[in-house]
């Protein structure tokens, strides 16, 4: 049963304000924060950052005020240029990578920063994503084949049977769509949820996997699959503009007609 | 590690509404509307097969203000649901995913819905 208030552990209460002090240009940033090293509710603090001295994009302004502001500030940043998903964060009300997330496209004097929605925190804006692996882990997100490879070629693939996999591969698996959906948040535990199913699919749409038979066997379930209802949150949010409601409808399609033979 | 009990990141509570995701509680929501709708829609039945008298009681207590408000709510939700029904029948086919064409077969459901609310008002008058 989907329960939609906070845990009472989860509740969130208004925590401290940080000036910047003599900045004239400013933008206040409302962040989430939790520690599990005291036995305290999660808090939002307030950072005013001075944007005359501060990078164009969120990320840029989440790590100005780690260096200069309050360095217990945690995050997770890598690539900062949108190929590595780790800083995906709810911003704004929707989920995106900070390093894309151009902070004056975000208008406004405040900018809400909140982690992953409906993940467990592990602190501040890091959320656990080891569900969601071992989710991605279950679909066998490798080409599976029987056939004997021959020994001086690779596997090859037509131009238009590779093209299929467009709009597929480039996922980054930052989670943003996974965690944007209504009906992951609820039923988690066993929907597969948007990222992965978007995943399942790029190794159903491959011609050279040989495992499509045991795949959909595999998906059909009243939970893994059907639990989308085509919300297209997902679709809204993803940071690298993909799809993932086509693909799963592409799944129920493909369940379909397999049925139908 | 004092506090192993790790919190659960707000969702509902920060996530922005938006078409996509109203559009979809709320077919879920006519849904619901409409099968107390037919509970009621089968005790009219019930009275018309029953007697007169329980009839004309029901057609007065149809033509209270409450009673219109209740009427075409339900008229509402039934054409939302049907409209928004043929939306979902269109994503079955696997059509109109893209995000422009999921927003404009959207607005489409909601005037779509209005417009059939409507022309039961004016028609049935």
């Amino acid at each position: 049963m989907a329960e939609f208030r906070l845990p009472k552990n989860s509740k969130i209460s208004k925590g401290n304000h940080h000036k910047a002090d003599g900045a004239t240009n400013t933008t206040t940033f409302k962040v989430y924060r939790w520690s599990p090293d005291d036995d305290q509710n999660p808090r939002t603090d307030t950072y005013d950052v001075d944007m005359d001295t501060c990078g164009p994009m969120v990320l840029d302004a989440l790590i100005k005020i780690k260096d200069e502001m309050d360095a217990t500030l945690t995050f997770r940043r890598s690539c900062r240029e949108g190929i590595c998903g780790s800083c995906a964060m709810n911003i704004n009300g929707t989920n995106t990578l900070a390093c894309t997330a151009s902070i004056k496209k975000l208008k406004g004097k405040t900018i809400s920063i909140y982690p992953l929605p409906h993940m467990e925190v592990i602190k501040d804006l890091v959320p656990d994503l080891t569900h969601f692996y071992a989710q991605y882990a279950s679909i066998r997100p490798w080409m599976q084949t029987d056939s004997v490879p021959l020994p001086d070629k690779e596997r090859l693939q037509s131009i238009e049977d590779r093209e299929k996999l467009d709009g597929l591969y480039e996922c980054i698996l930052c989670a943003c769509c996974q965690t944007s959906c209504p009906s992951y948040w609820w039923n988690g535990d066993r929907y597969l949820g948007p990222a992965v199913l978007l995943q399942a699919y790029r190794w159903l749409a491959d011609s050279r996997d040989e495992y499509t038979g045991e795949r959909l066997e595999d998906l059909e379930d009243p939970f893994k699959v059907y639990r989308c209802h085509t919300i297209m949150n997902c679709a809204n949010t993803c940071p690298k503009g993909l799809n993932p409601g086509k693909a799963i409808g592409e799944i129920k399609k493909m369940i379909a007609e397999r049925h139908a033979l | 590690m004092s506090n192993t009990q790790r919190p659960l990141s707000p969702h509902l509570q920060v996530y922005k509404p938006q078409l996509t995701s109203m559009l979809s509680i709320t077919h879920r929501l006519t849904g619901l509307y409409l099968s107390l709708g037919l509970v009621i829609f089968v005790y009219w039945l019930f009275s018309v097969a029953k007697s007169p008298t329980m009839a004309d009681e029901m057609v007065a207590f149809a033509n209270t203000t409450f009673g219109c408000v209740l009427f075409y709510s339900w008229v509402f939700a039934f054409s939302y649901h049907l409209c928004n029904g043929i939306r979902h029948l269109f994503w079955d086919v696997g059509k109109g995913y893209s995000i422009p064409a999921v927003y404009r077969s959207g607005y489409a459901v909601i005037v779509g819905a209005a417009v059939l609310t409507a022309l039961v008002y004016f028609l049935g008058r």
